[in-house]
C-alpha cells in the first residue's frame, strides 16, 4: 500500500503546484494594484504592496487630482469607470435577458409543441453553431452601420438579443426531459400552451434556466470583439473595451502597472462575485455542456 | 369518451400557429443576424468594398490574390503554430489534471478554483501576463534572474506566439480539465474493478481503459480547442497587436486589420471563408478520425 500512498502524495503535490500557478496571478493583480507605480521598479520582486496607497483605485475611480496620479506614476489620462461599468451591466443585462427568454421560447416550441418543419428548422438553428464567428461578423458589422446603430447598446446587443443556437439547444434538452403527464393536467384545466409555458414550464426549468443566464452573463461581460467594433464611443464603451483602450494609452515604457491591475481587478470583480455566489452551478454546467 | 374528430388540415398542422408565435423572435434572430450574414459574407468576398462606397463585383479576384499575399501566408503559419502549441500544452495539462481531480478529491473548491482563470475576460488574463512577464518589472523575470539566469523576452519576435499560448493555456486548463472530469465520471467504476483485479498498475490502466473510454469526449474537447485556439484574437490585441513586426499577426488579427484599418472589406471577407472552409475540414476530419460518435463502453 505504500507505493499508492506516494502516488497520493505525488498526486496532491503537483495539484497544489497547479493551484498555486492558478491563483498566484491574481494575488499579483492585487498586490501590484496596492503599489505605487513609482516605486515599483525598486521592489519588483516584492511579495507584499510596494510603498502601500489606495492612489491606483483613487485614479481608477476618477476621485484622484491629475497632480496625484502623476506623483504615482499615472497616467495623467482619466478613466471612466463608473460609466463603463455601468455600461458592462446594461449591455450584459439586455443580452442575457433577451437571449434567455426568446431562446426559451424558441426551445419549447422545438421540444413540446408539434408542427410540420420542426426538425428541419431546428437543424438550422443547430447548424449556425458550427458557423465560426468572423464569418459572420464583417456582414453583421456593415448591417449595425447601415442600420444607424453604431455606438448604440441596440447595435451591442442586437446579434445575441434573439437567439444563440446555444441557448436554443441547451434549453430544449431540458424541456424535453419534461413529462407530458404536465402538460396533460395543464390541459385538463384549460391552459393553452401560452399558459402552460408561463405558468408551468418555466418555473419548472428554473434551475437550467438560471444557469443558462449565468453563462450568458459571463460571456457578455467578457465579450471583447464585437464590442470593440461597434461600442468604441464612450457613452456606450464596456469595461473589456476600456481596459484595451486604457492600456493603449499608457506609454510603452512605463505604463502605469499600479492603476492597470486596479483596473482588470474592478473589471473582474463582478464575475468572481458571481462566481463565488453561484459557483456550484456554473461548475456543474461545464459537464453539462460538454458532454451532451 | 369519445374525442371529437379534428378536420385532417388542423392535424397536420398541429401546434403551428403557437410554434410560430413562439418561434418567431428567435427566428427573427437567426434570419437577421446569422443566416442573411452567412449569404452576404460570402457574397462580399466576391466584392470589392470599402463600407463607404457600395461593393463592386469582382469575381474570384480576391481569392486569387490570397495566393500571393505572403502576410496570409504568415498569418496562416503563424496561426498553425500557435494552434499546435496550444493544444498539445492544454491537453496534456487538462488530462493530467482531470485525472488528479478524479482520483484525489471530490472538493467544489478544488474545481471552482481551477475553473477561475477560464471565467476572466480574456483582455483581463492579457494584461495581467503582459506585466507579469514584463521584461523589466515582470515578476517572472525577476524569478528567472534570480535563479541566475538571463532575462527573457517573452513578448520578443521568437517567444511571443510560445507566450500566448502559454497564457491562453493557462487560462483554458481548468475549463478543458472539467469537461474531461466530466467524462471520468461517466465511466463505470465496474472497469476499473475489473482492471484492478487483472492486477493492472494505474500507468497500464490509464492507457489501456481510462483513455480509450474517454474517446468521444476527447474528440469532443479536441474539436471544441482547436476551433476556440484558430480564432485568438483578444490576447494579441491587447498585448502585441500583431507584433513584433508580423510575429504575430494570426488569421482573425489580419481579418480585423484588413477590415478595419485598411477599409478592405472584401478582402477580409474572403479571408473569413477561407478560415471558414479551413475549420469545417478540420473539425469534420477530426470527428471522422477519432470515431466520435462511438464509445468503447458499449462494446465493454
Amino acid at each position: 500500500m505504500a507505493r499508492i500512498r506516494w502516488g497520493r502524495v505525488a498526486g496532491w503535490a503537483v495539484l497544489g503546484l497547479v493551484m498555486l500557478v492558478t491563483l498566484f496571478p491574481f494575488y499579483w493583480m492585487l498586490r501590484t494594484s496596492f503599489s505605487n507605480t513609482r516605486a515599483l521598479a525598486a521592489g519588483a520582486a516584492d511579495l507584499l504592496p510596494v510603498d502601500f496607497t489606495l492612489g491606483a483605485y483613487r485614479r481608477v475611480l476618477g476621485l484622484s487630482s491629475t497632480a496625484e496620479a502623476v506623483a504615482e506614476g499615472g497616467s495623467s489620462g482619466t478613466v471612466n469607470f463608473w460609466l463603463y461599468l455601468r455600461n458592462s451591466i446594461v449591455v450584459s443585462t439586455l443580452t442575457t435577458a433577451g437571449q434567455v427568454f426568446f431562446g426559451a421560447l424558441a426551445a419549447y416550441a422545438f421540444a413540446r409543441l408539434r408542427w410540420p418543419g420542426r426538425n428541419a428548422v431546428f437543424t438550422l438553428f443547430v447548424t449556425a453553431l458550427m458557423v465560426p464567428p468572423i464569418f459572420t461578423t464583417l456582414p453583421n458589422f456593415v448591417l449595425i452601420k447601415e442600420l444607424g446603430l453604431l455606438n448604440t447598446f441596440l447595435g451591442i446587443v442586437l446579434p445575441h438579443l434573439l437567439m444563440t443556437p446555444f441557448a436554443v439547444f441547451f434549453l430544449r434538452q431540458f424541456f424535453l426531459g419534461i413529462n407530458a403527464s404536465v402538460e396533460e393536467a395543464a390541459r385538463i384545466d384549460g391552459a393553452g400552451h401560452v399558459r402552460t409555458f408561463f405558468r408551468i414550464v418555466l418555473p419548472m426549468s428554473r434551475g437550467p434556466i438560471a444557469t443558462l443566464a449565468i453563462l450568458t452573463y459571463i460571456t457578455s461581460w467578457n465579450d471583447y470583439f464585437w464590442p470593440l467594433l461597434v461600442g468604441k464611443a464612450e457613452n456606450v464603451r464596456v469595461l473589456t473595451v476600456a481596459l484595451g483602450v486604457f492600456r493603449s494609452q499608457t506609454p510603452q515604457g512605463s505604463p502605469d502597472w499600479a492603476g492597470l491591475m486596479a483596473a482588470t481587478l474592478f473589471a473582474a470583480l463582478p464575475i468572481m462575485v458571481l462566481f463565488a455566489l453561484l459557483g456550484r452551478r456554473v461548475i456543474d454546467s461545464i459537464g453539462y455542456t460538454g458532454v451532451k | 369518451m369519445p374525442r371529437t374528430p379534428k378536420p385532417p388540415f388542423r392535424r397536420r398542422l398541429g401546434d403551428l400557429p403557437v410554434a410560430v408565435l413562439f418561434v418567431l423572435p428567435a427566428a427573427a434572430g437567426f434570419a437577421l443576424f446569422y443566416l442573411w450574414p452567412a449569404i452576404r459574407g460570402a457574397y462580399l468576398s466576391l466584392t470589392r468594398y470599402n463600407v463607404l462606397t457600395p461593393p463592386r463585383f469582382i469575381g474570384l479576384e480576391n481569392y486569387e490574390k490570397l495566393f500571393g499575399d505572403r502576410l496570409f501566408w504568415n498569418a496562416l503559419k503563424v496561426t498553425a503554430e500557435y494552434v499546435v502549441l496550444n493544444i498539445v500544452s492544454q491537453t496534456v495539462i487538462s488530462m493530467l489534471l482531470a485525472v488528479l481531480l478524479y482520483r484525489l478529491t471530490r472538493s467544489m473548491l478544488v474545481r471552482g478554483i481551477v475553473l477561475l482563470p477560464y471565467l476572466v475576460a480574456n483582455v483581463i488574463v492579457a494584461l495581467l501576463w503582459f506585466w507579469m512577464l514584463d521584461f523589466q518589472l515582470g515578476v517572472v523575470n525577476n524569478v528567472i534572474e534570480w535563479l541566475g539566469f538571463d532575462r527573457v523576452a517573452f513578448f520578443g519576435s521568437d517567444l511571443a506566439i510560445p507566450t500566448i499560448a502559454g497564457i491562453n493555456t493557462w487560462r483554458h486548463m481548468g475549463y478543458t480539465a472539467l469537461l474531461i472530469f466530466a467524462g471520468l465520471q461517466m465511466i463505470p467504476p465496474s472497469v476499473y474493478e475489473a482492471a484492478a483485479i487483472d492486477g493492472a498498475s494505474e500507468w497500464r490502466t490509464f492507457w489501456r481503459v481510462t483513455l480509450p473510454l474517454l474517446r468521444p469526449v476527447m474528440a469532443l474537447v479536441m474539436v471544441l480547442s482547436v476551433i476556440g485556439s484558430f480564432q485568438v484574437f483578444d490576447t494579441i490585441a491587447v498585448t502585441t497587436g500583431g507584433g513584433p513586426i508580423n510575429a504575430t499577426r494570426v488569421i482573425y488579427f489580419y481579418i480585423y486589420d484588413l477590415a478595419f484599418n485598411r477599409f478592405n472589406f472584401g478582402y477580409a471577407a474572403a479571408l473569413s471563408s477561407v478560415l471558414f472552409v479551413l475549420l469545417a475540414g478540420i473539425a469534420y476530419l477530426q470527428l471522422r478520425l477519432s470515431r466520435a460518435g462511438e464509445s468503447d463502453l458499449r462494446g465493454a
